[in-house]
């Protein structure tokens, strides 16, 4: 009895295990690497040559030099006369203090607005669409200068807005009232954070019973004591002052409060409200994508509202919700560079200014890319860690 | 009230005894379905109606539309209270062409009209076939021969002369023409089995979608000249678009992979035993299926590159919003810019506006 057994491929006796498919791979490989290698030796060759006809030195030698250049407006102390190395720190603080107000702030208008388009008032969705399609089809850029302008145009300190007391809205930006933060505030603070900490793992042990026994427990007993009371009873044991300090005109421009530059607030209301119109598409879609049918065996089961939100809806609308919001905060974060066109001096503006300065264009490009890629790096690590902790854990 | 109709879209009208008057059963259902409902309507109305009478004071009763040329004195009159839309008649020409010859602005115009017709030819399901890649060559050819000029009697005008919508269209859509077959170049080398070939590609794509679309334009005008040999120039706008074919190709290369993983397994197989090549597999098998299935995500990123060309402004390219922020320098209309951004907005928005109406209308018929 004989059976058609499947022959093995030809093997070519020369090449032994290569076969012709591999042999081809390997050659288009060596072909392509090949080419990328004699492109980039070009590249670099050249470079070289231009640069030492330039008398530039590579390096990052010059991080140690006297920068020289001001910045306005930083969150970190900065003097003319400190390091190049801690001008590019100070620009990394800047874009980092938009980057993460901003991306707060835009999840939390763009959470609104999502939830506004799904109203079932006529009036309120149809708004939310009309911000939504107005904004998302402007570029960023416009907006921004056109922000820059209208605060540009806002009336002098003398003659400043004051829509509620304490805030001023003039062409020095927007002033707010502020507790200024010394050593014992923050210490109230930390054990505030502390006590949300131990609130997280008591929940966590209390959910655990739970699950065990299936009694409910309630976690808020622990919250009031433990991030409330706890950071209370420091503050008053400590006697720590919580004045507010309300901000002065004194001559052409205000003294005490804090203070949110033109270009940092202008800046901040463009990334804010751009995003927000992405990050509502995202929340409208992910509340979507909850089917009816929990709805409704949701409510057959008699839940209250707020709880069928909590529990049923709003964990399975984020898993539709996170991996996309995740490169709008990264899309944030990189637009926020466009503060270059108005002058705010975040991490890109200072390489810029560093770059035409020194001359060092590859270390100046190559600073941009690690701070931009470290950054990224981070977000999507945390996203990725809170998208597998919300995940579907099937059976 | 059953809790039911707290529910998004339940069909409460449905429910309810279809009487009365349709326009106040309208504005019951929409409107006042609850108090709180009530409340919200009647608060929103209220901005609504201020917002607009003071849009419709500024913008239309107290504005200024036409002046006598380059005197901006009736608009310094009303500034405040009214829009100068005068600055637009006074300006349109050098916000839409830039400096271009001015005799010769019917040729830009003209590239403009070329390129709309081609984006509308482009969405016709009739026209997608292997002819419209000859067209797309033929109306850049025909584009590049009018912006240029320099044959069949026109007169040459270079390109550093180039300005306003022109050039945001010729560094969207060049970049669209360039940037979609190295998105499929890159797609393709990041789902190889090769691992050289892959690890390029993973590199490429990551680098350029970890960095802001700003650097990679500062790395074009200031690094681009070191990079190549002593003498050797090219010019600022070809510099600028290669940066944006290189960013354009990255973000592609995702969306049409995730068309590539979309198609099934069999379709690859069934191809392998046809004994079809790796290219031609992928070119009559795979491509039109996987672009098929990405098509809504490809146009959305259209929309998202055509906006990111307006970055170019950084590095002085005179596109559409550099000319309009050189417009309003002129110290008589420097107050006016607002209205100067508006007009620029609006044509931005009727551009992405149809392109994200017709990814809708894609998506509803499944790109079928």
């Amino acid at each position: 009895m004989t059976t058609d057994t499947p022959r093995p491929p030809p093997r070519s006796r020369f090449f032994g295990a290569w076969g012709p498919r591999e042999l081809k791979g390997l050659f288009w490989q060596v072909l392509v690497i090949t080419i990328v290698a004699g492109v980039v030796g070009f590249l670099w060759s050249n470079t070289v040559t231009n640069l030492s006809a330039r008398r530039i030195t590579t390096g990052f030698a010059f991080l140690g030099r006297e920068a020289g250049m001001p910045i306005a407006d930083s969150l970190l102390a900065y003097n003319p006369r400190d390091t190049y190395l801690w001008a590019f720190v100070v620009g990394v603080g800047n874009t980092l203090r938009v980057a993460v107000i901003g991306i707060v702030l835009a999840t939390i208008l763009g959470t609104l607005i999502g939830i506004s388009r799904l109203s079932a008032n006529w009036l309120l969705s149809r708004l939310a669409a009309v911000y939504v399609e107005t904004l998302r089809d402007i570029p960023l850029l416009l907006q921004l200068l056109f922000w820059y302008v209208l605060m540009q145009a806002l009336p002098a300190a003398r003659a400043a807005w004051r829509p509620v007391d304490g805030v001023f809205l003039s062409n020095r930006g927007l002033i707010l009232p502020a507790i200024p933060l010394g050593l014992p505030q923050l210490w109230v603070l930390g054990t505030a954070a502390f006590g949300l900490a131990v609130v997280y793992l008591i929940r966590r042990w209390l959910v655990a019973q739970q699950m065990r026994d299936g009694k409910l427990r309630p976690v808020w007993p622990f919250a009031v004591s433990f991030i409330l009371a706890l950071p209370v009873a420091v503050s008053v044991l400590l006697r720590v002052s919580w004045t507010i300090e309300w901000p002065q005109l004194r001559g052409f421009n205000f003294v005490g409060g804090l203070t949110l530059a033109p270009e940092y607030f202008a800046l901040l209301i463009a990334l804010v409200t751009y995003t927000s119109a992405f990050i509502a598409e995202i929340v409208r879609s992910g509340i979507q994508s909850v089917p009816r049918g929990q709805w409704d065996a949701a409510n057959a089961l008699g839940l209250r509202r707020s709880f069928m939100l909590r529990q049923i809806i709003l964990p399975q609308a984020l898993r539709v919700i996170v991996p996309p919001m995740t490169s709008q905060y990264l899309n944030l974060t990189k637009n926020s560079s466009l503060a270059v066109a108005i002058g705010y001096q975040d991490v890109v503006s200072i390489a810029n200014t560093t770059l035409n300065q020194t001359g060092q264009a590859i270390e100046a490009i190559a600073l941009i890319m690690a701070v931009f890629l470290s950054i990224s790096l981070s977000i999507s690590f945390f996203m990725n860690w809170y998208n597998s902790r919300i995940a579907l854990v099937e059976r | 009230m059953t809790v039911i109709a707290d529910i998004p879209d339940a069909p409460r009208a449905a429910r309810r005894p279809q009487i009365g008057n349709p326009v106040l059963r309208w504005l019951r259902t929409n409107l006042f379905s609850s108090i709180p409902n009530g409340i919200l309507s009647i608060v929103l109305l209220a901005v609504l109606a201020k917002g607009i009478f003071s849009f419709v004071l500024w913008g239309i009763a107290n504005a200024v539309w036409l002046t006598p040329a380059n005197d901006s004195s009736a608009c310094r009159a009303v500034r405040g209270l009214g829009a100068c839309w005068a600055i637009i008649p006074e300006k349109y020409r050098f916000i839409l062409f830039g400096t271009y010859p001015f005799d010769e602005q019917w040729r830009p115009a003209l590239s403009v009209v070329l390129f709309v017709a081609l984006y509308f030819l482009s969405t016709r399901r009739a026209f997608w076939r292997r002819e419209l890649i000859y067209l797309w060559i033929g109306a850049l050819a025909l584009i590049s021969v009018l912006m240029w000029g320099g044959v069949l009697g026109l007169s040459f005008v270079s390109q550093d002369r180039w300005g306003g919508l022109p050039v945001t269209l010729i560094l969207a859509t060049f970049g669209l023409a360039f940037g979609f077959p190295l998105g499929i170049l890159v797609a393709l080398g990041r789902r190889s089995k090769l691992p050289a070939i892959r690890s390029l590609s993973v590199l490429y794509v990551e680098l350029i979608r970890g960095v802001p679309l700003v650097s990679l334009l500062f790395m074009a005008s200031v690094m681009f000249p070191l990079f190549m040999p002593a003498g050797f120039n090219i010019d600022k706008l070809l510099r600028a678009q290669i940066a944006i074919i290189l960013f354009a190709g990255a973000y592609l290369a995702e969306v049409i992979r995730g068309g590539l993983q979309a198609v099934p397994r069999g379709q690859y197989e069934a191809a392998d035993a046809l004994g079809l090549s790796y290219w031609r597999k992928h070119r009559l098998i795979v491509l039109p299926q996987a672009i098929r299935h990405v098509i809504p995500p490809l146009v959305n990123t259209f929309i998202a590159f055509f906006k990111d060309t307006s970055l170019v402004l950084i590095i002085g390219i005179f596109d559409l919003l550099t000319t309009a922020k050189t417009a309003i320098i002129d110290p008589a209309w420097q107050q006016f810019s607002v209205e100067v951004y508006i007009f620029v907005a609006a044509i931005y928005f009727v551009f992405c506006f149809a392109m994200s109406r017709y990814s809708r209308s894609l998506e509803a018929t499944g790109g079928r």
